[in-house]
């Protein structure tokens, strides 16, 4: 059952495919799985309240928000999920969450 | 030739792992499987080998390490019994997932509760579907030579699964025989290192045991089926190659007197020898009696085992472990499954002994075959149970 790596497929088709021990030869390529598609709601910051706290930065359980050059906060839409974990610990209320229509 | 000597086999479980070089031992002791984890810490503690010895804190971590040292590309190794066979339960069939070779001693004893240490096979029962390639011993000799050779047999590269060696508890760890134990000279020879084929590293990453979609979940247990199956092929190989070096032949099933036998017996474990004897006997008072004896259970050796029974025109089936509430023990209905298809099959019969153990004399054997004959349906029977 053992084949060499480099005549293995990245995704099997059929049983005889699959990798042995369902081995993943191409590490650190989780970033290409963007999880933004599944949320129905988006952060939105107003930076006039924000404080630049971190405290968004630090619950986001994705780690998709990141600090901007002028020290707020943004989410990356890629891997948000829109939990709203980030809205409900804002303690200065400068986030809220959008429906993904509006 | 190697050396001629005596011990307890539990010991010598111990001595045979030390001699097939491995590099991490993570064990938790537990009745009656201590002494081969109190012995293997003598031996890394005394620097025989250069192997690391886990002082684990319960089974689920011993079997857990092992996993982890595998996976990083170590010869690992475990032994367990009963209830911590039970603790491992979760980890076995990730272990066989991802195809880590890790080798275990299984010292077979009755399941809880009520509370009992002695010998029966409930405790690998249960474990039977897990992946793992699954020997049984029956003296000494076999748990010696079946531990080293399980290293071999676990990992080729045609078979990269785990393996575990069952040895009956208390009738043969904690038995005194003499033996034959290899030289570290032969066993280096008959067992070079490991060359795992990925292993985890730094400075080439890859992933072991991901997560799979219900899109190719079943793929990849297909994969498992196909690949524990194929490695009868090696156990066969492997088998052969230690007759050649060592002088002891193993079959995957083995008989006794049973090419011209009208009622076969059939057996795992340390019952196979009292089994023989009753063979004798019963050959001696004029009974056309053999046995068979299943010495690789999983993968089950399907063709091997129907050759074995051809001729005969009942199998009793002697189980040390009842799957309660079912169909009886189950080597009898893995074994009544497999001929299930047969043009010609025999009758099979199925008695459930030895539980928690319950001593089985060749008197017992003589006995359980008469109670089997009496017998007009295919059920189980209990044998010794009080009424």
């Amino acid at each position: 059952m053992a084949k060499k790596k480099t005549e293995q497929k990245a995704w099997p088709e059929k049983w005889h495919e699959v990798n042995p021990g369902c081995m993943v030869f191409a590490a650190g390529n989780a970033a290409n799985t963007k999880t933004g598609s599944w949320k129905s709601q988006r952060p939105v910051w107003d930076n006039a309240k924000c404080i630049k706290c971190g405290i968004c930065y630090i619950f986001c359980p994705e780690a998709c928000i990141q600090d901007t050059q002028d020290g707020f906060y943004e989410a990356n839409l890629d891997y948000c999920k829109g939990c709203g974990i980030c809205a409900h610990e804002c303690w200065p209320g400068a986030i809220v969450m959008r429906e993904e229509e509006e | 030739m190697g050396k001629r000597v005596g011990m307890e086999v539990a010991i010598a479980a111990a001595e045979a792992v030390a001699l097939c070089n491995i590099d991490v031992a993570a064990v938790y002791p537990i009745t009656p499987q201590s002494h081969i984890a109190e012995h293997m810490a003598d031996i890394v503690h005394d620097g025989r080998i250069d192997a690391e010895f886990i002082t684990v804190e319960s089974e689920h971590s011993a079997i857990s390490a092992c996993a982890g040292a595998s996976a990083a590309g170590a010869r690992a190794y475990t032994a367990t019994s009963s209830q911590g066979l039970m603790l491992m339960h979760e980890i076995l069939p990730i272990v066989s997932a991802m195809r880590l070779p890790v080798c275990m001693a299984n010292a077979n004893r009755a399941v809880s509760g009520p509370l009992n240490i002695w010998n029966d096979h409930s405790d690998i029962m249960p474990q039977r579907d897990s992946g793992w390639i699954c020997l049984f011993t029956e003296n000494g000799q076999e748990v010696i030579d079946l531990s080293i050779m399980s290293f071999k047999i676990a990992e080729d590269p045609e078979v990269m699964l785990p393996c575990v060696v069952n040895i009956d508890g208390f009738q043969l760890t904690h038995m005194i025989e003499p033996f034959e134990l290899p030289s570290q000279a032969e066993v280096a020879k008959f067992l070079p290192p490991r060359k795992p084929f990925a292993q985890l590293h730094p400075d080439n990453p890859i992933s072991m045991g991901c997560f799979a979609m219900p899109d190719t979940y079943a793929e990849t247990v297909k994969a498992k089926d196909v690949a524990l199956r194929g490695a009868k092929k090696v156990v066969t190989r492997v088998f052969a190659d230690w007759a050649k070096r060592f002088g002891r032949k193993y079959n995957v099933v083995e008989t006794y007197k049973a090419k011209d036998a009208d009622t076969l017996m059939l057996t795992m474990g340390s019952m196979g020898e009292t089994a023989s004897a009753a063979v004798d006997e019963m050959r001696k008072a004029g009974r056309k009696v053999g046995l068979v004896k299943l010495r690789l259970w999983r993968p089950f050796p399907v063709e091997e085992f129907k050759a074995a029974v051809a001729g005969c025109k009942t199998l009793i089936v002697m189980d040390r472990a009842l799957s309660t509430g079912g169909a009886g023990g189950p080597v009898a209905t893995d074994v009544k499954s497999v001929l299930y298809g047969e043009k010609k099959k025999p009758r099979v019969l199925n008695v459930i002994a030895g539980l928690g153990g319950r001593d089985l004399a060749v008197r017992d054997f003589e006995n359980m075959f008469d109670l089997a004959s009496k017998k007009k349906d295919e059920t189980f029977e209990f044998y010794g149970v009080r009424e």
